[in-house]
């Protein structure tokens, strides 16, 4: 039993660098992508395995899931402005080299991969050192095992993860809110994302899969109390909801008014950021949250945190910031008008 | 206790590909895959070491950890994913290299 878990084991950990490679190597940018996808669920397979079941749903969730959806939507759509490019170009006929001069090429080479391997030198270095250093009790495991019983959850992750470490927490919340920041400011997203109808089966399986989601999506918020699952987790689930309904193009998410999608994305931040607050004017610690009542505390937060996880995700999806409702107050302001105009010019 | 290491090695060795994949390729897309790759082999070395040597208990503070990282890392990979397509656009220059597609360079106005 043990020797076939090892081989296991073994063949797991070679066919995760061996993927790694072959998706680097393929020539094809989208069959990279595919394989990249299956080392996510390769990767989900092996957190089974290294016992750690919430980072396993996580990464099936985010890791191969929407990082896939993500990478295969910009691969579409740079495939897509490179074709209209190559339609307008018909007229230019300008040619270009596009190859890095080899010469050039050549020179960098071994200065980046001298850099690249003291890098990994040093990693290695530090990684055994490390090793070396940790105590043999097993880390930080039994620690918090006994402060479990005051934490308000029963499970240990989702108590490092808003109750003891709640700041990195609170801190990852607000990445994910300035990376949706940033997108939005960026650009502006044109519906429908897809070119053509989506057809019956997909309007289909989508009716039935999204409400579906949305309640596993609850669930997972509500699991994670005592087993795995929790706000990420949960929120990743409820963004593929979003992004199926965004690829069948229902209407009822074309209609989402934008206030209210920026209040999504806006609800868990600043709901966290305020539990903060109270916590250090009620006297206490930065997230120290009064022990009675701090599984309340954290399963307000998880679904708060978990619905704009999930507004954020499909936001990063969708790849910028929602239309503008067709011109109404065109005319008034200087900067929208300004600004419609612009993307108007750039889309075409 | 011996399965463990394989872990380890192989966390290091998707570092080693993705910061080779990182260098080495030049479209920014493949740079994007690459990076990903890196932090799965940093999730992979942190994870594998939380199992502990030998002991039952587990360290959940790594887990924690990794688990705010994968989503930090799809952030910033959703954010680096928009500015290449904003590249393309505003350099009007495609990326994508096509095999004998020889570039060409299109006008700015439609």
């Amino acid at each position: 039993m043990m020797d076939a878990m090892g081989i296991f084991d073994m063949v797991l950990a070679l066919a995760l660098p061996w993927l790694g490679w072959r998706l680097l190597a393929s020539p094809d940018l989208f069959r990279a992508m595919v394989l990249f996808i299956s080392l996510g669920l390769l990767m989900a397979l092996t957190w089974v395995r290294l016992q750690a079941p919430d980072v396993a749903l996580a990464e099936a969730a985010i890791g191969a899931g929407l990082t896939g959806a993500l990478f295969l939507s910009a691969l579409r759509r740079l495939e897509r402005l490179s074709e209209a490019e190559r339609r307008l170009a018909f007229a230019g006929k300008r040619e270009e080299e596009d190859e890095i001069p080899p010469e050039r090429h050549r020179r960098a080479k071994p200065v980046a991969y001298g850099l690249a391997l003291l890098l990994l030198a040093v990693f290695v270095l530090l990684l055994a050192w490390s090793l070396a250093q940790t105590p043999a009790g097993g880390g930080l495991g039994p620690a918090v095992g006994e402060q479990l019983g005051q934490s308000g959850v029963r499970s240990e992750v989702t108590a490092v993860l808003l109750n003891f470490r709640g700041y990195d927490t609170l801190l990852e919340v607000m990445v994910l809110f300035l990376a949706a920041l940033g997108v939005w400011s960026l650009t502006r997203v044109r519906l429908p994302l897809q070119d053509e109808e989506p057809g019956p089966v997909l309007a289909t399986l989508v009716r039935l899969l999204a409400p579906l989601m949305i309640m596993v999506a609850g669930y997972l918020v509500w699991i994670g109390g005592s087993r795995a699952g929790g706000a990420f987790q949960g929120g990743a689930v409820l963004a593929a909801a979003g992004v199926l309904l965004l690829l069948a193009n229902v209407t009822v998410v074309r209609q989402i008014p934008a206030a209210l999608l920026r209040w999504g994305l806006a609800l868990g931040p600043l709901l966290f950021l305020l539990t903060a607050v109270v916590c250090v004017a009620a006297g206490g610690n930065l997230l120290e949250y009064p022990p009675q009542r701090a599984g309340a505390w954290i399963l307000l937060i998880e679904s708060a945190s978990a619905v704009s996880i999930g507004v954020t995700l499909a936001a990063l999806y969708a790849g910028g910031r929602p239309p503008e409702p067709p011109a109404q107050d065109r005319g008034g302001e200087q900067g929208p008008g300004r600004d419609a105009d612009a993307d108007a010019g750039g889309r075409q | 206790m011996n399965t463990l290491l394989f872990y380890d090695f192989s966390g290091l060795a998707l570092l080693a590909i993705g910061l080779h994949g990182l260098i080495r390729s030049s479209h920014p897309l493949r740079k994007i895959l690459a990076a990903n790759l890196m932090t799965s082999g940093v999730f992979l070395i942190m994870i594998s070491g939380a199992r502990g040597t030998g002991q039952t208990m587990i360290d959940p503070v790594p887990h924690a950890m990794v688990l705010t990282g994968i989503v930090v890392s799809v952030s910033t990979t959703a954010v680096a994913l928009v500015l290449v397509c904003l590249v393309q656009e505003t350099t009007n220059r495609a990326l994508l290299w096509q095999k004998r597609k020889r570039e060409k360079w299109g006008r700015t106005d439609g």
